[in-house]
């Protein structure tokens, strides 16, 4: 896509032009990564530092926010603590200080966990029943195949909350309400439509003449499916998996709907990351870092296929 | 529909699967998983639209009430103002991002030395979860001790205890749009550089012989040029504002009172909250009839799109 460069051309700008966008980039760039940096800062200070006024970019190193997020605290009596062996570890003495005793483990390392499960469940599964419809729409010829593959992506568009009314019930009369089960096959559900339309988009790019080379050399149509398309799509489905493991990763309202314990997810569960006297800020901005570092690192890998993820596989570059 | 008609050698190899019976069984999963999640689930919504069934309350006997929902549904002033809630919110969001966005895809096609990873930092936003950016804002957004209002109130020299973004009446409507000018103009961004990249050098060429003035070029090559997917971006993100659910339920959870209650907040209200199953499935229905004529639509655009 890149042009020629050529004296005064209208295709390449000048090089006052270039540093003048440069500049208004970058200065919207940090602009708006800000929030962003200002909650990882957050998540590093100490409760009080965290509503000082004026706000306060330097501030005291303070894990507290971490320890908070994976323990509950109770506070004792001064005789209670007196009598305590000495503290051990950082969050323990955190603790202490504020005349507090770690009482226990949060739900926190649960909820994550939720988080994987469902995520990791979700994303197998979209990505196994996708790519073998994509290779299928790809390949074959379909008896209406446009409006199927239409039917599959209006899917997509559904309301969550719209859909959340039946699945709740539905859900209540199978007894999944509340189940890694029944998250993971709405995930799924949710997903396949992403993963169907990437995906074709991929398959679509191998050339077919590998399998009919395949085809003609004995293989039967499974085997050369197996053996000459898999491999070749495997950087496409590598991406759309990202693609559907950052949606399960995100999704709140059918988490908030329908979980509310043994499943749920951890974006319904960090705004309720709640401390002593009102919300503890730099426990909730620890979770959601840890929540958020996952996703910057995926957005970086999958930078170049974001265009194809956010436009169902439709544009390329 | 008879079998495929493939080479006769190839299916006997196939042990008896044809190509058809392959595509068939590839295609089966995808399609009854989504018929037993999406499409039952949506029949089931349809008949209870016409009952007064109350889901909390299920050993009570419902009955059929005909379009009684629907009636009362379209004649509620609550409704409407939920409906002009959202249309303003989708209004506001979307010029804002398309401003923003179709201006940084500007210059960012200008290709300055850095600007790929100034571009990736800029599609952070968009990559994260509403639900968290909407409990994130909130602080950001506190009155006297959130950042946001510390730096308005510095650059605009008033007090940052003045003014509250998310309690306010006046400001709360803005408050969802700036946040989700935020998250979204990224989007935006992205598919009109996309555009931009697709207009092949040499029409610019053609226009500088013809002496095109850098403002004439805008507006008969680069705009209707990028416009398929200008169109494509605007699409989605109506659709997906229009049902805009867990952003605005964080951020304001629609108030104050019902201010910033958009179409998906008054429905979870009253399907989840009220427990009013019958009226709020005919809201569901009516909530999914315009996001599949949408849908429609982004399709068509996306099908053009594509065949550049």
């Amino acid at each position: 896509m890149s042009a020629p460069a050529t004296a005064h051309s209208v295709v390449e700008a000048s090089d006052r032009a270039k540093w003048i966008s440069g500049a208004i980039v970058a200065a919207y760039a940090l602009l708006t990564i800000t929030p962003l940096l200002w909650i990882f800062l957050t998540s590093f200070k100490t409760p009080s530092d965290s509503i000082a006024y004026p706000p306060k970019v330097v501030s005291e190193l303070s894990l507290e926010g971490y320890c908070n997020l994976f323990t509950i605290r109770s506070r004792q009596t001064p005789e209670y603590m007196a009598s305590l062996p000495p503290a051990t570890g950082y969050c323990d003495k955190a603790a202490r200080e504020r005349e507090m005793v770690i009482a226990g483990p949060s739900k926190t390392p649960g909820r994550l966990m939720n988080s994987l499960i469902i995520g990791f469940g979700s994303t197998f599964l979209a990505v196994f029943l996708g790519t073998l419809a994509a290779y299928a729409f790809s390949r074959f010829k379909i008896w209406l195949k446009d409006d199927l593959m239409f039917f599959i992506l209006s899917t997509r568009f559904m309301p969550p909350i719209a859909v959340a009314i039946p699945v709740y019930l539905m859900y209540r009369q199978l007894g999944m309400t509340d189940t890694h089960l029944g998250m993971i096959l709405l995930y799924t559900a949710v997903n396949v439509s992403l993963a169907v339309w990437l995906l074709k988009g991929f398959i679509d790019e191998i050339p077919r003449e590998y399998e009919e080379a395949a085809l003609v050399d004995g293989y039967t149509r499974l085997q050369a499916f197996v053996k000459t398309v898999l491999p070749q799509a495997a950087t496409g489905i590598a991406a759309t998996a990202v693609f559907c493991l950052i949606f399960a990763w995100n999704e709140y309202a059918f988490a908030v709907l329908l979980t509310s314990g043994v499943a749920q997810t951890m974006p319904p569960f960090i705004p309720f990351i709640i401390g002593e006297g009102g919300q503890d800020w730099p426990a909730v901005a620890a979770g959601t870092t840890l929540f958020i570092i996952p996703i910057v690192f995926f957005t970086v890998l999958l930078r170049k296929h974001l265009l194809r993820g956010i436009t169902f596989g439709a544009v390329r570059k | 529909m008879a079998m495929t008609p493939a080479k006769p050698s190839t299916t006997s190899r196939l042990g008896g699967m044809s190509d058809r019976a392959i595509a068939w069984l590839f295609i089966a999963p995808t399609v009854t998983l989504l018929l037993a999640i999406n499409i039952f689930p949506l029949l089931w919504t349809m008949y209870m639209s016409f009952t007064n069934y109350k889901a909390n309350m299920g050993w009570l006997r419902y009955r059929v009430v005909g379009t009684d929902n629907y009636v009362d549904l379209l004649t509620d002033p609550d409704i409407w103002a939920a409906m002009q809630t959202t249309a303003r919110f989708v209004f506001w969001s979307i010029l804002f991002e398309v401003l923003i966005g179709f201006g940084l895809a500007l210059l960012i096609n200008r290709k300055f030395r850095g600007h790929s990873l100034w571009t990736t930092v800029i599609l952070l936003p968009m990559m994260l979860s509403p639900a968290v950016v909407g409990n994130f804002w909130t602080f950001l957004l506190q009155p006297q001790i959130g950042l946001f209002n510390y730096i308005v109130g510095w650059v605009g020299g008033i007090d940052p205890g003045s003014f509250q973004m998310i309690g306010d009446v006046q400001l709360a409507p803005w408050t969802i749009v700036l946040v989700d000018t935020w998250m979204w103009t990224p989007y935006v961004m992205l598919i009109c550089l996309a555009g931009l990249r697709s207009i092949p050098d040499s029409i610019y060429e053609a226009a500088e012989v013809d002496r095109a003035s850098a403002w004439r070029r805008f507006w008969s090559i680069t705009l209707p040029m990028v416009m398929p997917f200008l169109m494509l971006a605007i699409l989605f993100r109506a659709i997906e504002n229009f049902k805009m659910f867990d952003m605005v339920n964080l951020l304001t959870n629609g108030g104050p009172g019902s201010l910033t209650e958009t179409v998906s907040i008054t429905l979870k209200r009253a399907a989840f909250e009220k427990w009013q199953t019958g009226w709020s499935s005919a809201l569901a229905i009516i909530l999914f009839l315009t996001v599949f004529g949408a849908a429609n639509i982004y399709v068509k655009v996306l099908n053009k799109v594509k065949q550049r």
